[in-house]
């Protein structure tokens, strides 16, 4: 564990010390290490964390570098003063392409930006202002000496990997690691996943745009094969190679690609015996033979293999979010003919249905008889027919399951949708999104180190609520089935809900456990909750809800008190199957 | 003959162990039934049993010890009916149909047309929708095409998973009866309800599951007359005495 | 311009559009069955083109090469996974290209009629493709699409570096297949056009007569539409994707021998083809067959003229056309979800 702690230390002392035993030629091999590291930080945001990708983000070096030699050379400004003009153009174009293009499913983004990659390699390569083909000479540098540039670009990228990593550990951070696998859940909890999407896309063009200019002041020649689409594939390699998922991966997979490449140009020809680059097959099967056998990346198979788990609990301490409601009393959710129809199914005919305060209604029937639509027009997941949804006196209908959640709204799901390497506490956090303020960008510069520690004092108190207290900082994949569902509840809780939908808490678990829930459950009631939930556990519903609402076919076939439910006739034929018209055993044969 | 002979089958999500030390028999022309609550790790067996997870212990098919691929047992006889149907949504009935003996067509069987009006003679409701593209079906005819597809590569052991699932009674009723028809044609059926009364009522052996393990196994006839059975799975008991909080 | 002009841009236009209509189908065919995008789709066009002016000038094309490395790790790889009665397996496996090879191997001794070496060239190619699948894919069938496309970008950086080492750097062109010209109402037609627009046609009719009335186009299409379902009718995963793979390569193989002679192709040309391709694809959604073809043809008109009006810009105008389509289809999913 010593060893886990101490090793960035080490890294960055090694990093730190380099001019100091190192020549020009391996410090300026170096710098470019970092300018690609760089680059591929963004990327590892991007793909390793919230599950987008980019091809094209050579291109935006390109123009970061464009923007500035043009600057230099056509109006003479200085270099400080076309800083900000790259950033500039690479932001707003980020901003406004993402707008566009986080909207569309992964592989469409992946194409856009290849296609975007290959169009701006060859604008850059036809217009004049660009020197087309020839390129453009840049006069100014900005520093001299190969120990300095090596120290200014390697202190870039360790400031943009500590905001990196005060983003990923935000509210804003969890928002995004919850992108790549459980965007609809992301939006349950009253994440904006789309203004996430760009946010992050915006980060990796800044960085890039960043690259850009340095280069063309590092390098004082700008022309356009350093930004072709074969390049902007480099960056993604650097990315996967290193491990997308850790921001230390990308400086791994950046030292890998760009200390390789050399090598392997001088010796790959004279191996084969032929002329030409060679190195394309060497990264392309490595890729390929990662993907097989290491799809996680090289710094996590060998954090892995060194047995360094990367969780470690933190103090929690601090005051929790402060709570956007009282206790609600009365009706808290109200539906009137509700109505769905799938193709020719009707999935939902006619359903009403209230919850008060401190009251707990279960909603049961056989499969299929529509309680998961249900639960999905309440959500806003699905949008009804018809039909009129109220929420703690406000009028739902129509809402996007956002706008829903931010009205006091918080569910568990029937399939467990937690971020698998995110940990408890973080995970509970999750649900506590909207009760939050901060922006990306305060984030990065450690504004919010305040309301994290709320963030996080709220988590933990919501997982001790729940019994999970011991298990906090513990990967959400490592737990058993049933604390999986207790930890959804737990999420659910952190939201600060008036309404809670539980869809089938009790599957899967054993008989103690269920007792725990109901326990749970109970005293979530008595703390003023409404709760909603679907089960087929008939035990525990019966013991548990103060009324039971039956559905059979889309519709409310009986409602009322458990008792008087249960010895309702058509709901022990619906639900508990056909009754019993010949002795059983007949049919042996 | 034993068509399938489990013994101290575990099938595993990760770390999590959803179905745990099961074993189980289904001889030729015998209907086993598996009933339980939801989540208990039903579907998840039988999918191990077709292949479609990976699982530990010993299986043996048609008395050969082995853990082959879905393809395999496909060729070997042995036909799983999913839960979700898993029909092919925007291709006709009829192009279902004739999909369910693909695997037999291209090992050189020649008798598709006739095993097709087979079908079209056990649910005559899907010839007459035989043009029909599947999505448009009703539950009651999905089930049907599922079935009829899954009869097309003439099985020997059917492995049935929910097929009351979201039916009318009265569809369900005939779902059943074809079940039961289909085993005195000689097709085996290992069959996954939740419906128990009616899964039991049919079927000759029967066990009971409950998160991840067989908690009580023996002929049908007895477990539905089973107090624990009626209690736990059927609910009649708690329904006759709530519990006190 | 004057109306000759026009005509002869456009006939340019349409034969090139052909070409893409051809590969946007296998595209499309490869990403509805397997999901991946077939980045390498346009090596298969490259390969085929240089393998056939090998063959025509008599050599014997460095294609053998290529096909008998991936068959050698093709059969380690299956030996690899179950040495259980492999004999037949292998023989499956291994049976095709070695005849290919063979036959490649003695052709220049033969002298073979054009038309022969270029079946040959296009099987040699339409043989990589299910030894690709299995040798990079299968594995990892069930990754998400993003790597899938990872992956298939590293296959086509392995298959330009061998692409270098078996076919060399020199650029080559061949004679045309159908050496004919006439005026027609004083615009020259050239018969390869004519035949590289029949061509794309019989092959789409092809593909569509396949896919809505065989059994394996079923079965091609079911395994598309829900694989889970397929697989319960032993449509396995393993055989649509050699399937799928085989015809990309094939379609691949044959566009490759039909321009190889109205331009000159080098080892990596063919990735810019199978760019343009794609765009096309992207027109239809990656999911409808008759709009990435329309989508083909209307790129390779728009390509033609610019090359006219704008030649600096030509490749940036055709690949930034993907962002009105794009934004477009953005907006029309924006008001499918919200």
């Amino acid at each position: 564990m010593r060893a886990e702690r101490i090793a960035p230390g080490l890294a960055i002392a090694a990093i730190a010390t380099a001019p100091a035993w190192l020549g020009a030629y391996q410090l300026a091999l170096l710098t470019y290490v970092g300018l690609s590291a760089i680059v591929a930080l963004g990327l590892v945001v991007l793909t390793g964390n919230a599950g987008l990708s980019s091809f094209g983000q050579a291109a935006i070096v390109g123009i970061g570098a464009y923007v500035a030699a043009i600057l230099t050379t056509q109006a003479g400004l200085s270099p400080w003063l076309t800083l900000p003009a790259a950033l500039a153009v690479c932001g707003l174009g980020a901003w406004s392409g993402g707008v566009v293009m986080v909207r569309l499913s992964g592989h469409y983004l992946s194409l856009a930006t290849i296609a975007f990659g290959a169009a701006m390699y060859f604008l850059f390569g036809g217009l004049e202002i660009t020197g087309g083909q020839n390129g453009l000479s840049v006069p100014d540098t900005l520093f001299e000496g190969a120990a300095l540039n090596y120290a200014i670009v390697w202190a870039a990228l360790l400031a943009n990997m500590t905001m990196l990593a005060n983003l990923l550990d935000s509210r804003m951070g969890r928002a995004i690691r919850a992108l790549k696998e459980h965007a609809a859940m992301a939006e349950a909890m009253g994440i904006d996943t789309n203004a996430a999407k760009s946010g992050v896309f915006v980060i990796a063009c800044l960085m890039a745009g960043l690259v850009g200019w340095f280069y063309a002041y590092f390098q004082r020649f700008v022309n356009p094969s350093p930004f072709s689409l074969a390049a902007g594939i480099d960056y993604v390699f650097m990315a996967v190679l290193g491990g997308a998922e850790m921001l230390w991966g990308a400086v791994a997979g950046a030292a890998i690609v760009t200390l390789l490449k050399p090598v392997l140009q001088a010796r790959l020809p004279w191996l084969l015996g032929a002329a030409g680059n060679f190195e394309g097959v060497v990264f392309g099967a490595i890729v390929i033979l990662l993907f097989q056998f290491a799809p996680e990346g090289l710094l996590p198979r060998l954090r892995a293999w060194l047995g360094w788990s990367g969780l470690r609990a933190r103090a929690v301490s601090g005051g929790q979010l402060p709570s956007g409601h009282g206790i609600s009393a009365g009706e808290v959710l109200s539906v009137e003919g509700a109505r769905k129809s799938f193709g020719g199914l009707l999935a939902n005919a006619d359903v009403g249905l209230t919850v008060n305060a401190s009251e707990v209604v279960a909603l049961i029937g056989p499969n299929g008889a529509g309680k998961s639509t249900f639960f999905d027009l309440v959500t806003g997941a699905t949008r009804a027919d018809a039909g009129a949804f109220r929420l703690g006196g406000q009028t739902i209908t129509g809402l996007s399951t956002r706008a829903i959640a931010r009205r006091g709204l918080a569910r568990s799901f029937q399939h467990v949708r937690l971020v698998g390497d995110m940990t408890a506490i973080e995970n509970v956090a999750l649900g506590a999104h909207r009760r939050g303020a901060r922006s990306m960008l305060s984030s990065m510069l450690g504004l919010g180190r305040a309301e994290e520690r709320a963030f996080l004092a709220t988590a933990l108190h919501q997982l001790e609520r729940t019994g999970l207290g011991h298990l906090a900082w513990q990967n959400a994949a490592s737990f058993a089935l049933g604390q999986q569902r207790i930890l959804e509840i737990a999420r659910a809780l952190a939201a600060d809900p008036i309404l809670l939908l539980l869809d089938e808490p009790a599957a899967g678990l054993r008989h103690q456990e269920k007792q725990a829930l109901a326990t749970m459950i109970r005293a979530l009631r008595s703390d003023g909750l409404a709760i909603l939930l679907v089960e087929h556990d008939m035990d525990f519903v019966m013991a548990l809800a103060d009324r039971v609402v039956v559905m059979e076919f889309g519709r409310v076939i009986a409602s009322g008190k458990p008792r008087a439910v249960q010895a309702d006739r058509r709901v022990q034929e619906a639900y508990l199957g056909a009754p019993l018209a010949a002795p059983a055993g007949e049919a042996l044969s | 003959m034993s068509l399938i002979s489990a013994r101290n089958v575990t099938v595993c999500y990760g770390k999590i162990a959803a179905v745990k030390d099961v074993s189980l028999d289904i001889h030729e022309g015998q209907i086993v039934t598996i009933v339980g609550p939801n989540g208990a790790g039903k579907t998840t067996l039988l999918s191990a049993l077709m292949g479609l997870l990976p699982m530990t212990g010993e299986v043996s098919y048609f008395g050969t010890v082995s853990r082959p691929g879905v393809e395999a047992l496909v060729r070997a006889g042995i036909g799983l009916i999913p839960e979700r149907r898993e029909l092919f949504a925007t291709l006709s009935v009829e192009d279902n149909l004739a999909l369910g003996g693909f695997d037999r067509w291209r090992a050189g069987a020649e008798d598709a047309a006739f095993e097709l009006a087979k079908i079209y003679r056990l649910f005559p409701r899907l010839e007459e929708r035989r043009r029909q593209v599947a999505a448009t079906l009703s539950g009651g005819e999905r089930q049907m095409l599922a079935m009829g597809r899954a009869l097309m590569g003439r099985p020997r052991l059917l492995l049935l998973d929910e097929p009351s699932l979201g039916l009318a009674p009265m569809v369900m009723r005939d779902i059943f009866e074809t079940i039961s028809g289909l085993r005195d044609q000689g097709v085996a059926i290992l069959l996954v309800e939740q419906n128990a009364r009616a899964a039991l009522r049919i079927a000759d052996h029967g066990h009971v599951m409950e998160a991840g393990r067989f908690v009580l196994s023996g002929p049908a006839s007895e477990l539905a007359r089973n107090e624990r059975v009626s209690e736990a799975y059927l609910g009649v008991a708690a329904a006759e005495d709530p519990p006190q909080e | 311009m004057n109306a000759f002009f026009a005509a002869y841009l456009a006939q340019d236009g349409l034969s090139n559009g052909a070409i893409y209509c051809l590969l946007a189908l296998a595209l499309v065919l490869v990403f509805a069955i397997t999901r991946v995008i077939l980045i390498p789709q346009g090596d298969f066009v490259s390969y085929a083109a240089i393998s056939f002016a090998s063959l025509r000038e008599g050599r014997v094309p460095g294609t053998v090469g290529l096909m008998l490395a991936l068959t050698v790790l093709a059969v380690a790889i299956e030996l690899a996974r179950d040495r259980n009665r492999f004999a037949p397996r292998v023989l499956r496996l291994a049976a095709a290209p070695l005849l290919l090879a063979a036959l490649a191997e003695i052709s220049p001794r033969l002298h073979l009629p054009a038309v022969v070496d270029a079946l040959l060239a296009t099987a040699m190619v339409a043989a990589l493709g299910p030894l690709l699948y299995r040798i990079v894919y299968r594995r990892i069938a069930a990754a998400s699409t993003l790597v899938l496309l990872i992956v298939s970008v590293a296959l086509h950086f392995v298959l330009l570096g061998m692409g270098l080492y078996f076919f060399g750097p020199e650029g080559v062109r061949a004679e045309p297949l159908i050496d004919l010209a006439f005026i027609l109402g004083a615009v020259p037609i050239k018969g390869q056009s004519l035949l590289i627009l029949a061509t794309c046609a019989v092959l789409a009719a092809a593909l569509f007569a396949i896919g809505e009335r065989s059994l394996i186009g079923k079965a091609l299409r079911a395994a598309s539409i829900n694989p889970t379902g397929a697989r319960l009718m032993g449509i396995s995963t393993e055989w649509s994707g050699s399937l799928a793979f085989l015809v990309a390569a094939l379609i691949g193989g044959v566009s490759g021998v039909l321009i190889s002679s109205t331009t000159t192709l080098y080892y990596d040309s063919g990735f810019l083809l199978g760019l343009k391709g794609f765009v096309a694809g992207i027109l239809g959604g990656l999911a409808s067959f008759p709009l990435a073809g329309a989508g083909a043809f209307a790129l390779g008109l728009l390509e033609s003229f610019a090359s006219f009006y704008a030649s600096a810009f030509k490749e940036t105008i055709v690949f930034a056309l993907i962002i009105p389509i794009l934004l477009w289809r953005s907006l029309a999913a924006r008001t499918g979800t919200d």
